[in-house]
């Protein structure tokens, strides 16, 4: 399957590694990925912040740019980036006046995939060949949980890793706090909020919390690492990319 | 012919501080915020158990947000209907645009009555109106007869949740509060049978010897003109029957066209609300009836706002909620802010789209302003609503209204650069390589623990990683640079 990668800008600019390992899984599972470079953001940040007259611009420059792609699939790393562009793209481009582009928006939003939905819907793959010989807790990210009702695939992805030990994570579907811009201006809030997942966390007695979003995770892994805590957060594609040799 | 859009609510639905001010301040708190995570921990495990005894669920839930759709479309029709029906069947109907008209309303008739003391059922919408304030100015006493409206009237609180008002206490502070407020009651222990016992003793004399009842509704049915109180102490009842006069205040977004409705909105409510399958008292009356209960009835129906947020099509659905709490308890920043962080009487996450709406907002300073964003839009308030209200969504347009009336020019500098940044392929690449400058910022540990504001904000209590030396478009360039597409 001839797939495009939405790598996320935050993926992108900070979490490279998220996005390489997408790569790298689906390359290993047969599959041609392409990287079209016109791509940017998908305006979540501007759509959840109040700001829909910017956000109309990134929403057309982001179906234009994956319309363009010539792909079966469009799959991103991210929960909470595919919920804006499936759940809110079309809304942002109505309120705006847009109709034709509001159905565009669905037409491509209706191909466009979180990493274990591709893999468990659309690709059919539980066994993704992965090892990984570490104890690991899994976050269920909000917008994958809710927004695109992801429920227990990538759990079922995780448990078909070689080596890996899952163990539970108290109150997983509480919110980490991260919530976009929630997490300046509601700052306090936000962090009372992280303290009880960190405390989830580091009760599970895991070595590494993963999730499907970069931005939770940074969440969490920046307040674990504020702590000097031993807990590292890894991105589940970074697991499910992992094997024997590399 | 000109539209009637209706005039901004007002009475205690705004703070003084702006949310994150208050929330602040309240998270402070210890004793509160192990208060009401153990009650919303209790009631949310409960609420999954009684939810999941219901096969058709999600169909009750369609079903009672096409009620609610179907009530806000032809509501003038409707509350006329109700205003016929209470009338033929001997009550009185007052209509009252804000909450100074509905105070005055119901002073007149407390005064008419000739009482200087009422007894008063739960209500949201009196608490809305800040009735009992009016009414003590007017030297007329109110006495709540909810045991948890009882304990905050009693110890000068206010509610910090709309079913549980005193859920920021614990047993311990309540029995404080009873041995200090009811000096008669004795020696009192902390168990929850001597405090309810002690609260029982105080209220029969109230009920005996009160004159006029107030109470609220949580539903009146067009058709019959019947009004409706969901509880679950008993209380409400005594007092919806024994005193001379009864007077209810309810909103208008509270009218249902048929009896036969009751049937989707009682498996909804008890279930959201307190977990139960079926609430103890469900106390039903329509008009006044000789020698059986109060012989004048008045029904006060309550704008304050409604009207305006009826305007609104894409925030109106917060008209249909039915108070049932399932957000609050299910809702991580209320759990650990509490409700007073909210200002309003209607805190967690319908109070956020329903305090701003009512009052409208008046520019940045204005405390409602701030409430659209005291959400992370985790998003478990909607799966939680019996009623479906997508508040998250509410959220998001209530956001775009306050950006749209142009109140934060620094943050619309921000928002408006980074689109620009983002709109481009090659200027985003270029603020990507900006950001790598980040890197300076970074330890030898190569975390960044300090960014200037409002980056502050997040590295008061996070790391941020330092920026990676190589972005994915590089690593993709490099590794699959003949492949590149435009």
């Amino acid at each position: 399957m001839r797939i495009a990668l939405f790598a996320t800008c935050l993926a992108d600019a900070m979490f490279p590694r998220a996005a390489i390992a997408t790569v790298r899984l689906l390359e290993r599972l047969g599959h041609e990925v392409v990287f079209p470079a016109g791509q940017t953001c998908c305006g979540q940040m501007h759509i959840n912040t109040g700001y829909l007259g910017q956000a109309t611009d990134l929403v057309r420059h982001y179906v234009e740019v994956f319309e363009e792609a010539g792909c079966d699939a469009v799959v991103a790393p991210s929960g909470s980036c595919v919920g804006s562009v499936r759940h809110q793209h079309a809304m942002v481009a109505r309120r705006a006046g847009d109709t034709a582009l509001a159905q565009r928006a669905e037409a491509v939003a209706a191909r466009t995939y979180e990493l274990s939905e591709l893999l468990v819907d659309v690709l059919g793959v539980r066994d993704v060949g992965a090892h990984y010989p570490h104890r690991v807790t899994y976050h269920p990210t909000c917008h994958s949980l809710r927004m695109l009702r992801v429920g227990d695939k990538p759990l079922e992805l995780l448990r078909h890793v070689r080596g890996l030990t899952l163990v539970d994570l108290p109150d997983a579907e509480t919110c980490c706090g991260f919530g976009g811009t929630f997490a300046i201006k509601n700052a306090d809030t936000s962090t009372a909020m992280l303290a009880d997942k960190m405390a989830a966390v580091i009760g599970s007695r895991a070595e590494v919390c993963t999730a499907g979003d970069s931005s939770c995770l940074m969440h969490i892994g920046g307040g674990l690492s504020r702590m000097r805590s031993a807990v590292r957060t890894v991105h589940l594609a970074e697991i499910l990319a992992s094997t024997k040799t590399r | 012919m000109t539209t009637f859009l209706g005039t901004p609510g007002f009475g205690n639905l705004r703070g003084d501080e702006p949310f994150p001010v208050a929330a602040r301040r309240e998270l402070r708190n210890a004793q509160m915020r192990r208060n009401v995570a153990h009650a919303t921990r209790t009631i949310r495990a409960k609420r999954l158990v009684a939810v999941a005894e219901c096969a058709d669920w999600e169909e009750l839930r369609a079903a009672g947000s096409a009620l609610k759709r179907d009530v806000l479309a032809r509501l003038p029709e409707l509350l006329e209907e109700l205003e016929a029906n209470v009338v033929a069947r001997g009550g009185m109907v007052h209509w009252a645009r804000d909450a100074a008209e509905a105070n005055q309303i119901v002073t007149d008739l407390v005064r008419a009555a000739g009482a200087d003391e009422v007894v008063k059922v739960k209500s949201m919408a009196t608490q809305e109106i800040g009735l009992n304030e009016h009414l003590a100015a007017q030297g007329i006493a109110a006495i709540e007869t909810d045991l948890a409206e009882l304990i905050v009237q009693l110890d000068n609180d206010t509610p910090s949740h709309i079913l549980v008002p005193a859920i920021h206490r614990n047993r311990a502070e309540i029995r404080e509060i009873f041995t200090r407020e009811m000096p008669d009651a004795g020696d009192l222990t902390d168990e929850p049978q001597v405090l309810a016992m002690a609260a029982r003793a105080h209220l029969r004399r109230k009920f005996l010897s009160a004159k006029v009842a107030v109470s609220g509704a949580n539903f009146g049915i067009a058709e019959t003109g019947t009004l409706a109180v969901v509880e679950s102490e008993g209380n409400g009842r005594m007092c919806l029957t024994l005193p001379d006069t009864l007077i209810t205040v309810m909103g208008i977004e509270k009218v249902v066209p048929r009896f036969a409705d009751l049937e989707v909105f009682m498996q909804l409510l008890p279930r959201s609300s307190t977990a139960e399958r079926m609430n103890p008292y469900t106390s039903m009356w329509t008009g006044v009836h000789p020698g059986d209960g109060p012989q004048q009835f008045h029904l006060v129906l309550l704008d304050n706002g409604r009207t305006a947020v009826l305007g609104d099509p894409a925030g109106r659905a917060a008209l249909h909620c039915i108070r049932c709490s399932a957000c609050l308890n299910v809702c991580p920043v209320y759990e650990r802010t509490g409700g007073h962080a909210y200002g309003s009487v209607y805190p967690g996450p319908i109070g956020a789209i329903l305090s701003p709406q009512l009052t409208g907002t008046r520019g940045h300073g204005d405390p409602n302003a701030s409430l659209p964003y005291a959400s992370s839009l985790c998003g478990a308030c909607f799966d939680a609503c019996p009623v479906r209200i997508d508040i998250p969504a509410i959220l998001v347009h209530l956001r775009a209204a306050q950006v749209d009336a142009g109140h934060s020019r620094g943050q619309d500098l921000a928002m408006r650069a980074a689109a620009w940044a983002m709109r481009s392929p090659r200027r985003f690449a270029l603020a990507e390589r900006l950001l790598g400058a980040g890197r300076f910022f970074a330890g030898s540990d190569h975390r960044i623990t300090a960014l200037p504001w409002p980056g502050s904000r997040w590295t008061a209590s996070r790391d941020v990683p330092e920026p990676p030396a190589e972005t994915f478009r590089q690593w993709w360039a490099r590794t699959h640079g003949g492949q590149a597409r435009p």
